[in-house]
C-alpha cells in the first residue's frame, strides 16, 4: 500500500524537477516567490555531512545530490505535519573527511537545530560526531560509513542504511571460498581505518573456511611500491590476494603482482571496486574479484534512476540511492508521527518498515540495516561487472537478484 | 624584554587592562555562543593550538632548535589520555591522574629524542626531529599487532570526557540562568590552562634557564664557554616543550572523544612550526597570535571564500582548504624573507637582526 | 635465493630512483650548505609535466622512445624554470641570514608547490599511459622488466656525467671553489651568484629526469608523490654523505636494497615463533596461527628514517664524505 503511495509521489516528483529543471541550482527562492500566500507552513532542516573538499569530493556531492533529490521531491509533494504544509531545508555541511572538522560540522547543526542528519560520508568521520548528535537526541543515518564501531557504540540515534565492513569482508571472503577454492590466502591491506578493518573480517572469515591464511603484509594509503612484499609473497605462493584498501595503491599492487609473475587472484573491498583500476593497473586489472556495499547504483529503482538523471544529468556514482532513502526515511518517520520533533519521530524510525531505492529497509536493535546487500564484482573489458549479490547470509547471482527486485 | 607588560610606574592602570582583558575572556565564549556553539568549539581547538604553539616556542623559540616533530608529543599524551580512559582497555582513571602521567611520558619521549641528537647542527636537526615524529605516528599505526596497544588505524573510540568530582564536561549543565554547553565548560578549562602555562612561559624566560637557552641559542661555544652545561640545557628545554605538547594531546583526546594516528600527521608539526614563526619566535605573545591567526584562518575562509567563489563564478573553483595551504606556505616565505622576527618579534630577535644588517 | 635476487632487483631500481633524487639534494646542500626541502615537489612536477605532454601527445602517433624523450624534455625545462625561480625568489634573498630562515622558507616553498601541482593536476592519482611494451627478462628465477634496466643504466650514466661537469669543466671548477669558500671564489673573478643558480637549475633537471623515471616505473602520479620521496632521497644523500656525488649513488642504492631486504625479510626474522626458547613462552599464539610477528613489512617507510637517523649521530659525515658535518 505504502508502496504504491510512494511510486506516486516519485513520479508527481519527477514531474516537479522537470518543470523546475530550468531553476537549476536554487530553484528554491522561485517556488517560495510563486505561492505568495501559503497556508500555516513551517520549515524543517535536514542536515547533509559528506567531504565536499578533497580526494573523494565527488563522492561527496554525489551523496549531497541523493538527499538533496529526495528533500525537492517531498517538497513538491507538499507534505502536511502537524497541520501545516512544510518545507524541507537541506542544511548541506562539508567535513573534509577529517575527524575534527566533522566535529565542527556536527555541532553547527546541532546549532542550527536540524531534525534529522544524513551522513557522515566516513566512518573516521561519523564516529566522533556520532556523540555530539546522541546528546542532541538528533537521529542520524548514513548512507555510506561501514565501519562497524560506528553503531556499537550504542547511541540510540546512529543509523546506516549500508552493510557493515564486517558484513562486507565476510561476503567477499566466502565467495572467494567457494568459487576459487584457494588452499593459501595473502591478505595485504594500508594500514587505514578501512583498510585494515575490512582485511581483518576477510582474514577472520577465510581461517573458519579452513583456508590457511599468510602474516599480513602492509603497506600505506601512499605505497607506489610494492615490490619487495609481493616479492615476498610470491616465494609463498598463494592461491589469492585480497589487499584491504583503495584503487589508488590497489591498482599499482595489481600491475606490480603480475609483472613479477603473480598468478593469484586478486580481490578487493569496495575501495578498489571502481572502473579506476584499469587505469591504474592496466590489463592486469582483468579478472579482478571485489565487494561493494549495497546495491550497485545501476540496480537501484528505476524511479529514482530516472528523476536523478534528470535531476543532475549524471548517472549515481556510489550511495547516492542511499542518502536518498536515509532523507526519505527521516521525512516518513516524521509524517507517521505527525510532527518533526526527533524525541517523538525516533522511536518510529527505529521501527521503519521502508521500501526504497535499494530495497526494503527495516533496522535492527543496533541501528543496522537489516538482511544488508552486497554486491559481488569482476573486472571483464575494463568495466566491473555485478555477478552476484549477498543478502542475509546467502549468494545468489546477480541476475536472479534483479529478477527478485521485480523491475523496481 | 616584556614590551607589553612593562608594569614599572603605572600599576593601577596596568591592573585596570588585565581586568578588562579578563572578563573580555571569561565573557567571549557566551559571545560566540549566540553565534553558535560550534564557534566556542572552534575557540577551543584554536586554544589548543595555543598550547601547542606555547610549547613549541620553548624548544624553537627560546632554545633555537628547530623541531619538525612535535606534534609526535602531542600525540603521546593523547594516546596516554585515551588508552587510560576509554574502554580499549576498560581503564577509566581520573583526568588529574591521567595529565600528569601524560606529561610525564611525553616529556620522556623529549629526552629521548633529544639525548642522541643534541650533538646535531640546526638543519639536521630539523631533519631528524621530521623523521622521529613520523616515526612515532608509524609505531602508534601498527602497534595493534601482534598485541593489540594503540589499535593502529582504527583508532581509539568513547573516551571519558574530563571530570571534576560530580562535575561532566561534555554536558550541559544550567546555572544561575546561564546554559553551560559542553564546549563551553572546555573554554574555561583550556583558558586556565593557558594561562597557566603562559605564566609558566614568562617565568622561564626570565630565569636563569631561560637566559641559558637565550645563550646557546644564540652562540653554543660561548655559551658553554660561560659554564653553561648546554646538553643539560638543551635537553630540558626539548622535555619541557614535549611535557606541554603531551598536556595538550591529552586535553584534544578528551574533547574529541576519537583519536586515531591521522590526526597526528607531519603537516599539523608544520602547522604549529609555522605558528610560532609567524607570530614571532621566541616572543610569547606573538606566538599566541599567530597560534590564534592561523587557527582561524579556515573558519574564516569557509565564510569568505566559499560565498565569494559561488558568486562570482557559480561554483567552487579553489577550495578553502586548498587556500590555507597556499597562505600558510606564503606566510612561511614571506614572512622569511620580510619580517623574519614574525609579526611581533621578540626584543632580542629585534635587535639581533638589526646587528646582522647592519 | 631466487627471491632474494628478486628483492636485490627490486631495491636496486629503487635505490637508483633514491639515487637521482639524492644527487639534486646533495649538489645545492655541496654549495649553500641548505637542505632544500623542495626538491621533492621538483621532482613531483617533473613526473606530473612528462604525464600531460606524453598524453596530449599519444595521439599524435610518434614513436613510445620519442614520446618519453619530448616528455623528458618538457619535464627538463619546466623544472630548471621552477628550480631557477624558487632559488632567485626564495633563497637568494636569505644568504647570510641565520640557518634556520632558509629551510623554514624551503617548507613553505615546497608547501606552495604542492598545492599549485595540485590545482593543476588534481588530487586524484593520475595513471601514465602504457606507452613503452614491457619486457620481462629471466635469470637465476628472477625477473627484471625493461624500465627496471633503463633505470639503472641511466642512474649509472647520470652519475658519471655529474661527476664529469664538476671535475672538468670550468662550470664545474667554479661550483668546487664557491662550496669551499664562496667569499674566496668571489674574490678570485667567479660570479657566485650565477653558479648557485646554475647549481639548482642542473639540480631541478635531475629531478625532473627523477620524476619521469618515477612515473614510467609505477605508472602512476600523484602531487603528494614528492614528499616521501624528497625526504628518502635526503636519507640516502646522508647516508653517502651529503655534498658527495658518488656518495649519493651509495647511499641512494643501498638504501633502496636496505628497504627491500628490510620489508621482504624483517617480518620471518622478527616472528618470534620462530626461535625455540621464546616459542615456548608464547605458547598459546604460536600453537594458533604459527606466527608472533613483532615488526612486518608495515614498518617498510621506517627504515629510511632510523639509517638517517643512525648515520647522523654515529657518523655525520656520511660513508663516503669527507667533510666534517659538524660546523656549528
Amino acid at each position: 500500500m505504502t508502496q504504491v503511495k510512494f511510486g506516486s509521489i516519485i513520479l508527481a516528483a519527477a514531474v516537479a524537477a522537470a518543470l523546475a529543471a530550468c531553476g537549476e541550482q536554487k530553484p528554491a527562492p522561485k517556488a517560495e516567490a510563486a505561492k505568495a500566500p501559503p497556508p500555516p507552513s513551517m520549515e524543517i532542516k535536514i542536515g547533509h555531512v559528506a567531504p565536499l573538499t578533497g580526494g573523494i569530493a565527488h563522492l561527496g556531492k554525489d551523496n549531497e545530490n541523493g538527499a538533496r533529490l529526495a528533500i525537492e521531491e517531498a517538497n513538491a509533494a507538499k507534505i502536511k505535519i502537524d497541520g501545516k504544509e512544510v518545507k524541507f531545508v537541506l542544511v548541506a555541511e562539508d567535513d573534509q573527511a577529517d575527524p575534527k572538522v566533522g566535529t565542527t560540522v556536527a555541532q553547527k547543526l546541532v546549532d542550527a537545530k536540524v531534525a534529522g542528519v544524513v551522513g557522515h560520508l566516513n566512518s573516521g568521520t561519523s564516529i566522533p560526531a556520532s556523540p555530539l548528535y546522541s546528546q542532541a537526541g538528533i537521529p542520524v543515518i548514513s548512507g555510506s560509513a561501514t565501519n562497524p564501531k560506528l553503531t556499537e557504540q550504542g547511541f540510540k540515534t546512529q543509523f546506516r542504511v549500508v552493510a557493515r565492513d564486517d558484513q562486507q569482508g565476510p561476503a567477499i571472503a566466502n565467495f572467494l571460498a567457494t568459487e576459487n577454492k584457494p588452499k593459501l590466502v595473502a591478505v595485504i591491506d594500508d594500514a587505514t581505518a578501512y583498510g585494515e578493518g575490512i582485511a581483518n573480517e576477510v582474514e577472520k572469515t577465510l581461517k573458519a573456511a579452513n583456508v590457511k591464511v599468510l602474516p599480513r603484509e602492509k603497506g600505506t594509503d601512499k605505497t607506489t611500491d610494492w615490490k619487495a612484499v609481493l616479492t615476498k609473497l610470491k616465494g609463498k605462493a598463494p592461491d589469492a590476494v585480497f589487499y584491504g584498501g583503495m584503487d589508488a595503491t590497489g591498482g599499482p599492487l595489481m600491475k606490480q603482482g603480475r609483472e613479477l609473475g603473480i598468478k593469484a587472484v586478486f580481490s578487493f573491498g569496495d575501495g578498489a571496486c571502481t572502473d579506476e583500476m584499469t587505469k591504474l593497473a592496466g590489463p592486469a586489472a582483468e579478472g579482478l574479484l571485489c565487494s561493494q556495499a549495497g546495491i550497485p547504483p545501476q540496480a537501484a529503482s528505476k524511479a529514482f534512476l530516472d528523476a536523478y538523471k534528470k535531476k543532475y544529468n549524471v548517472d549515481p556514482i556510489l550511495y547516492a540511492p542511499f542518502t536518498y532513502d536515509a532523507t526519505n526515511l527521516l521525512i516518513a518517520a516524521m509524517k507517521k508521527v505527525d510532527s518533526a520533533d526527533p524525541a517523538k519521530y525516533l522511536p518510529e524510525l527505529a521501527k521503519s518498515e521502508f521500501s526504497g531505492a535499494t530495497g526494503k529497509i527495516a533496522f535492527d536493535a543496533k541501528g543496522d540495516r537489516k538482511d544488508a546487500e552486497i554486491t559481488i564484482f569482476t573486472m571483464k573489458g575494463g568495466k566491473i561487472e555485478p555477478v552476484a549479490v549477498v543478502k542475509g547470509g546467502s549468494t545468489m547471482s546477480y541476475a536472479d537478484f534483479l529478477k527478485s527486485m521485480g523491475g523496481g | 624584554m616584556r614590551p607589553l607588560l612593562d608594569t614599572r610606574g603605572k600599576p593601577a592602570l596596568v591592573w585596570l587592562g588585565v581586568a578588562i582583558v579578563a572578563l573580555a575572556l571569561l565573557a567571549l565564549p557566551f559571545a560566540l555562543a549566540t553565534a553558535g556553539t560550534t564557534w566556542v568549539r572552534v575557540a577551543n581547538y584554536a586554544i589548543l593550538y595555543v598550547l601547542l604553539a606555547l610549547g613549541l616556542n620553548i624548544v624553537v623559540g627560546f632554545a633555537g632548535l628547530l623541531d619538525l616533530g612535535y606534534i609526535a608529543f602531542y600525540a603521546v599524551g593523547a594516546y596516554v589520555y585515551a588508552l587510560l580512559a576509554s574502554p580499549h582497555f576498560g581503564l577509566h582513571l581520573p583526568f588529574w591522574v591521567i595529565l600528569p602521567i601524560g606529561a610525564a611520558v611525553a616529556g620522556f619521549f623529549g629526552v629521548l629524542l633529544g639525548a642522541p641528537t643534541l650533538k646535531l647542527r640546526g638543519d639536521y636537526l630539523a631533519i631528524v626531529t621530521l623523521g622521529f615524529g613520523e616515526i612515532v605516528r608509524i609505531f602508534l599505526n601498527n602497534l595493534s599487532r601482534p598485541v593489540n596497544i594503540t589499535n593502529g588505524p582504527q583508532g581509539v573510540a568513547q573516551i571519558d570526557p574530563i571530570r571534576i568530582g560530580p562535575l561532566d564536561l561534555s554536558r550541559s549543565d544550567t546555572w544561575l540562568g546561564l546554559t553551560f554547553s559542553g564546549p563551553l565548560k572546555y573554554y574555561y578549562l583550556l583558558l586556565a590552562f593557558v594561562l597557566v602555562i603562559i605564566v609558566i612561559n614568562i617565568r622561564l624566560q626570565n630565569s636563569r634557564i631561560g637566559r641559558a637557552w637565550e645563550a646557546v641559542r644564540e652562540d653554543e661555544i660561548a655559551a658553554r664557554a660561560m659554564g653553561i652545561d648546554t646538553t643539560r640545557i638543551k635537553l630540558l628545554a626539548f622535555a619541557m616543550g614535549a611535557t606541554f605538547g603531551g598536556v595538550a594531546g591529552g586535553m584534544f583526546a578528551a574533547i574529541q572523544s576519537f583519536i586515531s594516528p591521522e590526526s597526528f600527521v607531519l603537516v599539523e608539526s608544520i602547522m604549529v612550526v609555522a605558528m610560532v614563526v609567524l607570530g614571532g619566535m621566541g616572543n610569547i605573545w606573538g606566538v599566541i597570535l599567530g597560534a590564534l591567526l592561523l587557527s582561524f584562518v579556515p573558519e574564516i575562509l569557509r565564510w569568505t571564500v566559499e560565498p565569494m567563489q559561488h558568486a562570482m563564478f557559480g561554483e567552487q573553483l579553489v577550495a578553502p582548504e586548498v587556500i590555507r595551504m597556499l597562505i600558510f606556505g606564503l606566510a612561511l616565505v614571506l614572512v622569511m624573507r620580510f619580517r623574519p622576527a614574525g609579526l611581533l618579534p621578540s626584543a632580542v630577535r629585534q635587535r639581533e637582526l638589526a646587528e646582522r644588517s647592519g | 635465493m631466487d627471491i632474494f635476487l628478486q628483492q636485490v632487483i627490486n631495491g636496486l631500481t629503487l635505490g637508483s630512483v633514491y639515487a637521482v633524487v639524492a644527487l639534486g639534494y646533495t649538489m645545492v646542500y655541496g654549495i649553500i650548505q641548505l637542505i632544500n626541502f623542495a626538491h621533492g615537489e621538483v621532482v613531483m612536477i617533473g613526473a606530473m609535466v612528462a604525464f600531460s605532454v606524453i598524453t596530449t601527445l599519444a595521439a599524435a602517433g610518434l614513436p613510445p622512445l620519442a614520446l618519453v624523450l619530448l616528455g623528458v624534455a618538457c619535464a627538463m625545462v619546466v623544472c630548471m624554470l621552477v628550480g631557477y625561480g624558487v632559488e632567485r625568489l626564495a633563497y637568494r634573498p636569505l644568504r647570510g641570514a641565520p640557518r634556520l630562515a632558509p629551510l623554514i622558507t624551503a617548507i613553505g616553498v615546497s608547501i606552495i608547490l604542492q598545492h599549485v601541482a595540485m590545482l593543476v593536476w588534481t588530487r586524484n592519482v593520475i595513471a601514465f599511459p602504457q606507452i613503452i611494451k614491457i619486457e620481462l627478462y629471466t635469470f637465476g628465477g628472477a625477473t627484471i622488466t625493461n624500465v627496471q634496466l633503463a633505470i639503472v643504466v641511466l642512474c649509472v650514466v647520470i652519475m658519471a656525467g655529474l661527476a664529469g661537469l664538476v671535475y672538468r669543466t670550468r662550470l664545474g671548477a667554479a661550483m668546487r671553489a664557491t662550496a669551499q669558500n664562496s667569499k674566496v671564489a668571489g674574490l678570485m673573478g667567479i660570479d657566485v651568484n650565477r653558479v648557485i643558480a646554475a647549481t639548482f637549475v642542473i639540480g631541478a633537471a635531475l629531478g625532473a629526469v627523477a620524476g619521469v623515471m618515477v612515473g614510467t616505473y609505477y605508472g602512476i602520479a600523484q602531487y603528494t608523490m614528492g614528499s616521501i620521496l624528497g625526504l628518502k632521497a635526503f636519507a640516502a644523500a646522508v647516508l653517502g654523505g651529503i655534498g658527495n656525488i658518488p656518495g649519493a649513488m651509495v647511499g641512494g642504492v643501498l638504501l633502496g636494497v636496505v628497504e627491500a631486504l628490510g620489508a621482504g625479510y624483517i617480518g620471518d626474522l622478527t616472528d618470534l615463533c620462530r626461535y625455540g626458547w621464546l616459542a615456548s613462552l608464547l605458547d598459546e599464539r604460536c600453537a594458533q596461527g604459527g606466527h608472533f610477528i613483532l615488526f612486518g613489512s608495515n614498518y617498510q617507510d621506517v627504515f629510511a628514517f632510523v639509517v638517517l637517523i643512525l648515520v647522523l649521530v654515529f657518523r655525520p659525515s656520511g660513508l663516503l664524505g669527507e667533510r666534517v658535518g659538524d660546523r656549528a
